[in-house]
This record gives C-alpha cells, sequence and structure tokens, in this order.
C-alpha cells in the first residue's frame, strides 16, 4: 500500500526536462489536489474528533446525530454553512471583507506544499522549506487584521488588533525555536531535519530529547500563533462577542474556520516534523518500519490530540499575561537556548559530528 | 515564452503596478496593502533570480514584521481627507522642486551607468550554484553560500550593521521608556508562591454575631 502510494507519487513529480508548459502544470495540478483534498477531507475527521475529545472531557456526547456515530456532523455542517446567506455589512468595506477570509484560508493551505509525509513525498523539497513555513505562517496575521478592520464594527477591531500584537510577539519565540532545531540539524530542508533524526535508535534519535524546552516552548507558541485556547483572546467571546468573526456568516465564515484549522493542523505536522521524527518509527526494526505516510499521520493526530485536550483543560489567559509570557519568559528562554546550543556544538566537535551524522 | 519568463512578467507587472497603487490609492489601508503586493512580487523575482534564501527573508522580515507595523499604526490613524488635501497648493512648490532634483538625479545615474562585462552576463543569466544545478550535491547551496561570505569576508560589515540595529533598538526603547508613579504592578513569582497557610485564615464564627 505504502509502496504503491509512493510510487504513484514519484510518476506524478516526475517532470520531463523539456516538458514545456503543460508537462509542468499538469503534474502540479494533479500533486496539489492530491494533498488538498486527502487534506480537507481529513480535516473535516479532524473536527469531528476535535469536538467528540471536548465532549469527552465534559462528560458530553458530542455530535452523535448526522451518519454513523455522528461521523458526517462536519460534512453537515459544510453543507449548513454554504447554503445560508452570505451577509456584508453595509458600511464595510467590500473588497477586503472578502478577501480577508479567502486570504487565511489559502494561506493556511500553501503551508502544505512543503510539508513531506513521507520520504521523497512532499509537493515541493525546497532548500528554504522551514522559512517558507515561517514565512507563511507569519502571513496569516493579516486574514484576521483585514477582517476586522473591514468590518467596520468596534469588537472586530478590537478582537484584531489583539491578534496582531499575539501572533507578532509569538513568531518571536517560534524563531528563535526553529533555529536551534536548525543548529542540530544543519539544514533548512524539512526532509532533510526528518532524515537527521533517524541515526539508528528510533525515538531516542528525535530532536524533543535534546531540545525538550524548546519543544515546549513550541508547543505553547504554536497555540498562540493559531489562537486556540487558553490564548483564543481575539474571540474571546465573554468581551468580544467572536472577535474578528463577528461580522462574518456563511461561506465567509466557513473559510475562517477551515483556515484555522488548517492552521493547527499544520502546526502540529511541524511539531511531528522539528521534534518528533517526521516519517520515521520510533522503534526501528518492527514490520511496522516502512509505513511513513502512517507514522507522519499519527504522530500529527496525536499533537492534534494534545490541542484539542488544551483546549478542553486549561481556562483562558488573560491579555497582559499572556503578552508576559511571550516577551519575558519564552523570548529569553529561546533566545538563551539558540546561544547555549550553538555554543555546545561549536565548543564539543563530536558532539557536532554525533547530529551531523545523519549527512554520511 | 517559458513558464519562467510568463511568471517574471507576472511578478514585475504586478510589482510596477502595485507600487503605483501604493502612492495614487486614497484609502491608506489600502496603499499598505498594495506595498504588501509590491513586497510579494519583489520576493517572487528573487526566487525566480535563484536567491531563495532573500525571496524568504522578505516575506519574514517586510510582509510578516514591518508591513504588519505599518498596517497596525495606519488602521488606528483616523484620517481626515478634508484637512489632509489642505495647504495642497502651498506645498506643491517645494514639492515639484524636490521630485525635480530627484528626477534629474535617476536619470544622471541611468545615463552615467555602465556595468563590467561579468555583471552584465551574471544580470542576464542568474548563475544557480553547482549544488542547485545538481552538478556538485556537496556543494554549498544558497544558504550556505551566503553564510560562507557574511562570516568570512565581511563579518565586520555584519557585526557592525548588527551594533546598529541594537543601537537603535535600544534607543527606541529609551525614547518611549517612562516611569509611571503608582502603577499597581503584579509580581506573578509571588502570586504563584502563595500556599494555603499565607492565603486563608480561618475565623470561627458564632451564630448571631458574624465577625
Amino acid at each position: 500500500m505504502n509502496d504503491l502510494l509512493s510510487t504513484v507519487w514519484t510518476y506524478v513529480s516526475t517532470r520531463p526536462t523539456d516538458a514545456g508548459w503543460l508537462g509542468w502544470l499538469l503534474p502540479t495540478t494533479i500533486q496539489a489536489l492530491a494533498v488538498l483534498l486527502s487534506l480537507l477531507v481529513a480535516q473535516a475527521f479532524l473536527m469531528y474528533f476535535d469536538r467528540k475529545v471536548w465532549a469527552a472531557v465534559q462528560m458530553r456526547k458530542g455530535p452523535n446525530v448526522v451518519g454513523p456515530f455522528g461521523l458526517l456532523q462536519s460534512f453537515a455542517d459544510l453543507f449548513k454553512f454554504v447554503f445560508k446567506e452570505t451577509m456584508i455589512p453595509a458600511s464595510a468595506n467590500k473588497a477586503l471583507f472578502i478577501i480577508a477570509p479567502i486570504l487565511t484560508f489559502v494561506l493556511a493551505l500553501v503551508g502544505w506544499a512543503v510539508i513531506p509525509v513521507g520520504p521523497g513525498m512532499v509537493g515541493a523539497d525546497i532548500n528554504v522549506g522551514i522559512l517558507y513555513l515561517f514565512a507563511i505562517s507569519s502571513l496569516g496575521v493579516y486574514g484576521v487584521i483585514i477582517g476586522g478592520w473591514a468590518s467596520n464594527s468596534k469588537y472586530p477591531f478590537l478582537g484584531s488588533l489583539r491578534s496582531a500584537a499575539q501572533m507578532v510577539s509569538y513568531e518571536v519565540s517560534i524563531g528563535f525555536v526553529i533555529i536551534t532545531v536548525l543548529l542540530l540539524a544543519g539544514s533548512l530542508n524539512l526532509s532533510d531535519i526528518v532524515e537527521s533524526q533517524d541515526r539508528g535508535m528510533g525515538m531516542l534519535n528525535w530532536h524533543f530529547i535534546p531540545l525538550f524546552p524548546m519543544f515546549v516552548v513550541f508547543f505553547i507558541s504554536a497555540l498562540a500563533e493559531t489562537n486556540r485556547p487558553p490564548f483564543d483572546l481575539p474571540e474571546a467571546e465573554s468581551e468580544l462577542v467572536a472577535g474578528y468573526q463577528v461580522e462574518y456568516a456563511s461561506t465567509l465564515f466557513l473559510m475562517f474556520m477551515i483556515g484555522e484549522l488548517a492552521n493547527i493542523v499544520l502546526m502540529c505536522a511541524l511539531l511531528t516534523i522539528l521534534f518528533f521524527g517526521g516519517w520515521h518509527a520510533p522503534i526501528p526494526g518492527t514490520p511496522l518500519d516502512n509505513l511513513p505516510v502512517f507514522w507522519f499521520g499519527i504522530k500529527t493526530v496525536f499533537f492534534f490530540f494534545m490541542f484539542a485536550m488544551v483546549k478542553a483543560i486549561v481556562p483562558r489567559y488573560r491579555y497582559d499575561q499572556l503578552m508576559r509570557i511571550g516577551w519575558k519568559i519564552f523570548l529569553p528562554l529561546s533566545l538563551a537556548w539558540v546561544v547555549l546550543v550553538s555554543g555546545l556544538l561549536l565548543a564539543f566537535p563530536p558532539l557536532a559530528e554525533h547530529f551531523q551524522s545523519w549527512r554520511g | 515564452m517559458t513558464f519562467a519568463a510568463f511568471m517574471f512578467w507576472v511578478f514585475a507587472i504586478t510589482v510596477v503596478a502595485s507600487g503605483v497603487m501604493t502612492i495614487s490609492a486614497r484609502n491608506p489601508v489600502h496603499s499598505v496593502m498594495f506595498l504588501i503586493l509590491a513586497f510579494f512580487g519583489a520576493a517572487g523575482l528573487f526566487i525566480l533570480m535563484g536567491a531563495e534564501y532573500l525571496a524568504m527573508l522578505l516575506l519574514v522580515v517586510y510582509i510578516g514584521a514591518v508591513a504588519v507595523l505599518f498596517l497596525f499604526v495606519v488602521m488606528m490613524l483616523d484620517v481626515d481627507f478634508v484637512e489632509m488635501r489642505q495647504g495642497f497648493l502651498r506645498y506643491v512648490p517645494i514639492g515639484g522642486a524636490l521630485a525635480t532634483v530627484i528626477v534629474v538625479e535617476l536619470v544622471l545615474i541611468v545615463a552615467a551607468w555602465t556595468l563590467p562585462d561579468d555583471d552584465a552576463i551574471a544580470r542576464a543569466h542568474p548563475v544557480p550554484t553547482a549544488a542547485e544545478t545538481g552538478a556538485d550535491p556537496s556543494a554549498p547551496n544558497n544558504i550556505e553560500a551566503l553564510g560562507l561570505v557574511l562570516y568570512t569576508d565581511y563579518v565586520h560589515y555584519f557585526q557592525i550593521a548588527g551594533v546598529i540595529l541594537l543601537v537603535a533598538m535600544i534607543g527606541a526603547i529609551v525614547l518611549t521608556f517612562r516611569t509611571r508613579e503608582g502603577v499597581r504592578k503584579q509580581d506573578p513569582a509571588e502570586q504563584v508562591a502563595r500556599d494555603r497557610a499565607t492565603a486563608v485564615e480561618m475565623k470561627n464564627i458564632r451564630t448571631g454575631q458574624g465577625i
């Protein structure tokens, strides 16, 4: 099954050098569609999973009406949203009001172009993959700011200002955490970063062990970056109704929702790639060793489960506390770790050799 | 026309058109949006030139941080267009003079510009590094090549630039920092360190008497 997948993918991704436009466009379109379709279908079920986890923590049943065990609930929601009337407030800035959710949606999906789900199974295996992802996630803030401003209403505007400050603050520490990983892996290519965590000892080689504090910082920053509870202050319903989404309805709201979810799943995939060995099996040498897509998927879903549990368990932060954690704790901590890691790698060449041994 | 050439025209036209729109748009928020679009086009052009690292830095630094701050400030402004146009005629002479000087300077530069032969060839055909063409996979790629010159030949310039940025950052903080009197601040460490013994006081209340 897995061999078949990778064979098909390799076949699709080989482009003849003199193919011209069609020879370039056709395989690229097929690749993009394959990634997007599987991603969006997976997201429908992840949404259901999220709600079920949340319900289980609160001892409710969760969605259980549409389809067997309520599995089709997300699709029912989708149709409900699509068939509602699109409402644009009379005093809203029409063009930007429509662009904002589209921007969020598109940006959340284009990040998946560089995510390697298996050896060689990646849309674009670019040298600056991690920087690309960092750039894409830092652009995500625009959807929120523009949406809040274009609504021309006080609650959305306050929500968008909050979120702009919050997302920009946490990007800084995410950047430094990524740098510590890059120092160990010695490459900005995501496939290389995954390969660098395979030095023959399974999960003992994964970066979350030498970089454990950074893993925690990244996880919490990812929660803040994606406006996930306990940091969902841009849409804190007790203060701002629904933050920047107040004026949105129908398909435009749906786009915001799917975009946010896709961003969360992207962050889970990034956690998997940076700290948890990507597509590698935790224990090498078992028959399950050769199932890269399975391992990648299961790790990503595990982190999604962690995100859902955090949402269910942790109460919302106050805004000044959120800013304090970002600037006064995470920033110095991650900066110190960058200095520490690079200093150790410089001072002890055998250590650097050990981490670079994957290059072979 | 190859796909790369087509994309070059797409990006180039985007940059120029959104540059024009940046200065001609009525709404300042729209101006910032077009500025962001111009940055995007420039990043695309960098990628076409093979400078992928610079393209990503442009995205992260300019669009991800600088333009967000622009947008932040511009959105908060309460712009009165009538007031803004007041005195337009009064400023026309000095503005026109400045513009003329700049245009003349630009024309002079372009007229006197001669490219060394190597440079002209390099401009016409951007050269990918050996690692990127696949000729020598162990050769340094884009980022490594940049790092190899930045931290060796140009290390002093690099560090001077770093110090200048640091000074600018400290300067900005010093200029805006004001110690305010009478502000009640929280000490989270102290709050966390509180335990039941210090936080709770047991009172023995008699029925009907209160405290």
